[in-house]
């Protein structure tokens, strides 16, 4: 009986050192991501709110995410007299190795043959797929808890308590927004939804999911107008309240990281990952393709950021368990009936 | 296993790295006048009176609350994640089973929001 079919494993193994190479050159793709990413925010906002936005470092401003992070290394290095020295250092690591580790699953493409050696444009292709994503994001908490609770100041512990509320409230409804896609792919793995989207992008049958899926993107990641972590007005600076210089930079690098793959996510998920309607290109255009879709997607994180106002914590609240929550659920209670009626 | 989540360990470590090479940066580059940190740079921020929040610093108990609903739907969720996988092959029977867990969680969830649990105070 079907039932008792155990999860399939998914995927093949490359050699180690295959393994080591790809894993490295998809990071620093990831990776020189967050800078165009941090330049994209700045840019495009600027001309949304028609100014320039900064244009004096590079040709056209482009190198001065560069000179920020340049600026923040070069910092005198100092702590709170209350705070607990080794997590007030490691917790910044703890959200950076947890952006990492999401990045892992994010599938450029299927199996590509690369002088002679079968190589899979991704980190991993695991049969627990997104549920690895859902794992880190959860750990990723962690770097924002011990980091305000390390600090020793109250405006930081508060920031982290309700950054903490925020990110498991939103988790829920980002958990039940995928749960619909995986009823119709019938798989966990990134790579068997992409190849699932063949037909028709998921964003089509799945739109309320996809909704769903974004709006607790912004939430997750922390981006305006769901920044109630940082918001100014109240909590003075949220959780990283006390960090300055290098230690700073490790979390602002951190939370574009997230939204790069919150991006990525939505990409693969809803967007059909490498697949173009209509067309078949050849399998080098995948990453391409991939990239620039991610973005296509960050570009509407930036535009949501300049288009609402910040809402007041008990609306943030209200608006993920009262609305996202529920919608949710319906959606995968409609979606699996309708599955089941039409098979 | 290893060998599939072979890729996943190097990414953690370059994040590790990276994460540590920005961490300790400060205090490798930055500029070292010993003796000369002034009190305000040492002092947490404040703004009104003095306080002490070390250890036993009060807070909301609505961040009790929404902790404790976060389990409970969290684990339904991940209860549902190998229903849904399966839901094609197996059929009818898994959506009745998927509405079996579900409906005493509505349930649970009416009460909730009734009790105003998700009202945030």
């Amino acid at each position: 009986m079907s039932v008792l079919v155990p999860f399939a494993e998914v995927g093949f193994a490359e050699s180690w050192w295959i393994q080591i190479i790809k894993a490295v050159v998809i990071f620093l793709v990831g990776f020189t991501l967050v800078p165009l990413a941090l330049m994209l925010d700045r840019k495009l906002m600027g001309r949304m709110q028609m100014r320039y936005g900064p244009n004096r470092v590079g040709p056209y401003g482009a190198l001065q995410p560069m000179a920020d992070i340049g600026k923040l290394l070069f910092k005198q290095q100092f702590r709170p007299r209350t705070s607990v020295g080794f997590l007030f250092a490691f917790a910044p690591v703890i959200s950076m190795i947890c952006a990492a580790a999401t990045f892992a699953i994010i599938p450029f493409g299927g199996t590509v043959d690369i002088f002679g050696t079968e190589v899979g444009l991704y980190g991993i292709d695991v049969s627990i797929g997104i549920l690895f994503a859902f794992a880190f994001s959860g750990l990723s908490v962690y770097g924002l808890m011990l980091g305000g609770w390390a600090s020793g100041s109250k405006y930081s512990f508060l920031g982290a308590m309700r950054s903490a509320a925020q990110l498991i409230s939103y988790e829920l409804a980002m958990g039940f927004s995928i749960l619909g896609i995986v009823i119709t792919a019938g798989t966990l793995s990134l790579t068997g939804i992409v190849e699932a989207q063949s037909g028709m992008w998921y964003i089509v049958p799945q739109f309320v999911g996809f909704c769903i899926y974004i709006v607790s993107a912004f939430a997750e990641t922390g981006r305006p107008p769901f920044d109630l972590s940082e918001a100014e007005a109240e909590l003075v600076g949220g959780y990283s309240t006390e960090y300055g210089g290098g230690r700073f930079a490790t979390y602002y690098a951190a939370e574009y990281f997230h939204m790069v793959i919150a991006s990525a996510i939505a990409v693969t998920m809803f967007l059909g990952g490498w697949q173009l309607p209509f067309v078949d290109p050849p399998t080098w255009v995948d990453p391409i393709v991939v990239l620039v879709k991610t973005v296509l997607v960050i570009c509407v994180f930036v535009w949501a950021r300049t288009t609402f106002p910040r809402p007041r914590y008990d609306q943030l609240m209200a608006l993920g368990w009262k609305i996202l929550l529920p919608l949710a659920t319906a959606n995968v209670i409609v979606t699996a009936i309708i599955v089941v009626v039409t098979d | 296993m290893l060998t599939t989540y072979g890729p996943a360990i190097v990414f953690v470590v370059l994040g590790a790295v990276i994460g540590a090479v920005f961490v300790s940066a400060g205090s490798l580059l930055g500029p070292k006048r010993a003796g000369t940190t002034r009190d305000a740079q040492v002092t947490p921020y404040e703004c009104g009176l003095p306080s002490e929040v070390r250890g036993s610093f009060r807070f909301g108990i609505s961040f009790y609350l929404i902790a404790m609903l976060f389990i409970i739907f969290d684990v339904e969720l991940l209860f549902i994640y190998p229903i849904a996988v399966q839901l094609r092959e197996v059929g009818t029977f898994a959506l009745v089973a998927m509405c079996v867990f579900l409906v005493p969680l509505v349930v649970a969830f009416v009460y909730e929001w009734r009790r105003k649990a998700m009202e945030w105070r």
